[in-house]
């Protein structure tokens, strides 16, 4: 039988599914072993049980000098950041694209410019941002902004323009007005693709957010990865990196569950 | 006076002539079937009719009003494929031919209720009422198409433009559906252009039989020259033209 006719059941599905994650797990617990076998005080690899100790500790106890938890303060500074600036792209993309995407005029106008600006590396931006709009959170909203915006709008004007060209004539014969076609033809079948352009962008979006959060903050979660490694501690760190990871593919699949139950008429799942 | 007249009309893309010198005049309420190989410019026509092109010489006009500049509501259109709003179900697909007309696309209040009444009364006449709240993507081909065309008739057009509607239906679903729009004909009396590759089809449902060529063929650059109407049948009366035949002749049964 040719191997790409090898489908696997539901339960070796489920076992090839957790294969991976078991063998990084495992690969991690041994070179932990070793090392701190050799050396008990080795703060590279740190023992997944003390991992585990640090995790307790970092969201349950409050920190000596502010009484503050500072896992959830971190978490809901990052958070906040994060969604006013994917938020605030993602609106403006939705409407600039379709205004691309349906007016002929704006594309002329507007389509090689987001093109152009799209080629600036966001993090080559970051002083100027930083210079412009200071040290607090805007700057870092603005860089998430400025980072995401331009992939999120070429990538909804494109999906309009993908809209047969018969549902558009059609709802012109039906009367509609290019406003009326915008809000009932084009947004509608758009807003799924929003969605999926935004569960793309959270990866860039995440990047921007802690490259910002490292070079000037006092809160957030990229901040405190950055704060803790002068003292080498491995334990926070890595903390933080399975919470970030796990909270970005939380928003993913939430993501995805919204565009499911919003848009039915989807027939595949994206 | 005729209802629909086009006149002298050529249409060229990017010098590459497709129409050339098409002439007809149709009469309110007459079918046309528009026939021809593939590339001899009916689409383009039928887009010319549609006032989604406008031709490079010559007009269309209906009903004597000036040529139309874009698609409006006096001309209806149904596609091939794609001719119904896929983010719609089939009940709001019917109500879009009403909405769409209004400033936010949408009805509200006495005026929605009115419309969804209509609406299923629409949905009973072309029997899609027991699918009403399904989308589009979950119906057969057939009542796709039985959806688009009712959702056109919604809007109340003056002509109404079919582009091929039943290419892609199997024989028998392309039988009802020549029942169901000989049926909606008789209750309507609409001027009818459509566009077809079958010529049973053609001939069983029109009035007039219009067939695009080209008369002039240069076999060192077939594109050199445009295609225009080459034949104009009568097609009524079983194909004998200009005669009511008063007893049964057994000839030319169409089946």
């Amino acid at each position: 039988m040719r191997l790409i006719n090898i489908k696997p059941g539901r339960a070796s599905a489920s076992l090839l599914m957790l294969l991976p994650f078991a063998a990084v797990l495992i690969a991690y617990a041994i070179g932990s072993e070793i090392r701190l076998s050799e050396n008990p005080s080795d703060k590279l690899l740190p023992a997944p049980g003390t991992i585990w100790d640090t995790a307790v500790r970092l969201t349950t106890e409050a920190d000596r000098r502010s009484g503050r938890i500072l896992f959830w303060h971190d978490t809901w500074a990052s958070l906040k950041r994060l969604g006013l600036g994917i938020g605030i792209s993602a609106f403006t993309a939705l409407v600039i694209g379709l205004l691309i995407g349906l007016l002929p005029l704006m594309r002329s106008f507007l389509s090689q410019f987001v093109a152009v600006l799209s080629m600036i590396p966001p993090l080559a931006l970051l002083p100027i941002l930083f210079i412009v709009f200071g040290l607090g959170e805007l700057s870092k909203v603005v860089l998430i902004v400025v980072g995401t915006l331009p992939f999120l709008i070429r990538d909804l004007s494109q999906r309009t323009l993908e809209i047969p060209q018969e549902l558009l004539v059609k709802a012109q014969t039906l009367g509609a007005s290019s406003w009326v076609i915008a809000i009932r033809v084009a947004l509608p079948q758009v807003l799924p693709r929003l969605i999926q352009g935004v569960r793309l962008s959270l990866g860039p979006a995440w990047l921007f957010l802690i490259a910002a959060e490292a070079i000037a903050s006092d809160l957030g979660l990229g901040y405190r990865i950055f704060l803790v490694r002068r003292y080498l501690a491995m334990d926070v760190i890595l903390t933080y990196v399975i919470w970030i990871t796990f909270l970005a593919f939380v928003i993913d699949w939430a993501l995805r569950w919204i565009s499911r139950r919003t848009f039915p008429w989807m027939e595949t799942g994206l | 006076m005729s209802f629909v007249t086009i006149e002298n009309v050529f249409q060229t893309y990017d010098d590459r002539p497709i129409l050339e010198r098409v002439n007809v005049e149709v009469d309110e309420g007459q079918f046309m079937s528009v026939v021809g190989a593939s590339g001899c410019g009916k689409s383009t026509f039928l887009r010319l009719l549609l006032a989604q092109e406008q031709p490079t010489r010559g007009q269309v006009r209906v009903a004597d009003a000036p040529p139309a500049m874009e698609p409006g509501l006096d001309r209806g259109i149904v596609f091939q494929k794609y001719s119904v709003f896929p983010h719609l179900t089939v009940r709001e697909n019917i109500i879009a031919g009403e909405s769409f007309r209004h400033r936010w696309g949408r009805l509200f209040g006495a005026e929605r209720r009115d419309a969804l009444t209509r609406a299923d009364e629409t949905l009973v006449r072309i029997g899609l009422d027991h699918v009403a709240d399904a989308y589009p993507a979950t119906l057969s081909g057939g009542m796709q198409q039985r959806l688009a065309i009712g959702q056109a008739l919604v809007a109340k057009p003056r002509i109404l433009l079919l582009d091929e509607p039943f290419g892609a239906l199997d024989p028998g679903t392309r039988l009802n559906m020549h029942d169901f729009l000989q049926n909606l004909r008789a209750e309507t009396g609409m001027t009818v252009f459509m566009v077809t590759h079958d010529l049973e089809e053609a001939f069983k449902l029109g009035d007039r039989v219009l067939v695009f060529d080209k008369p002039r063929w240069d076999p060192n650059d077939p594109t050199l020259y445009g295609a225009t109407i080459t034949y104009d049948f009568d097609a009524r009366d079983g194909g004998i033209p200009f005669q009511t035949l008063k007893e049964e002749t057994h000839v030319l049964h169409s089946a």
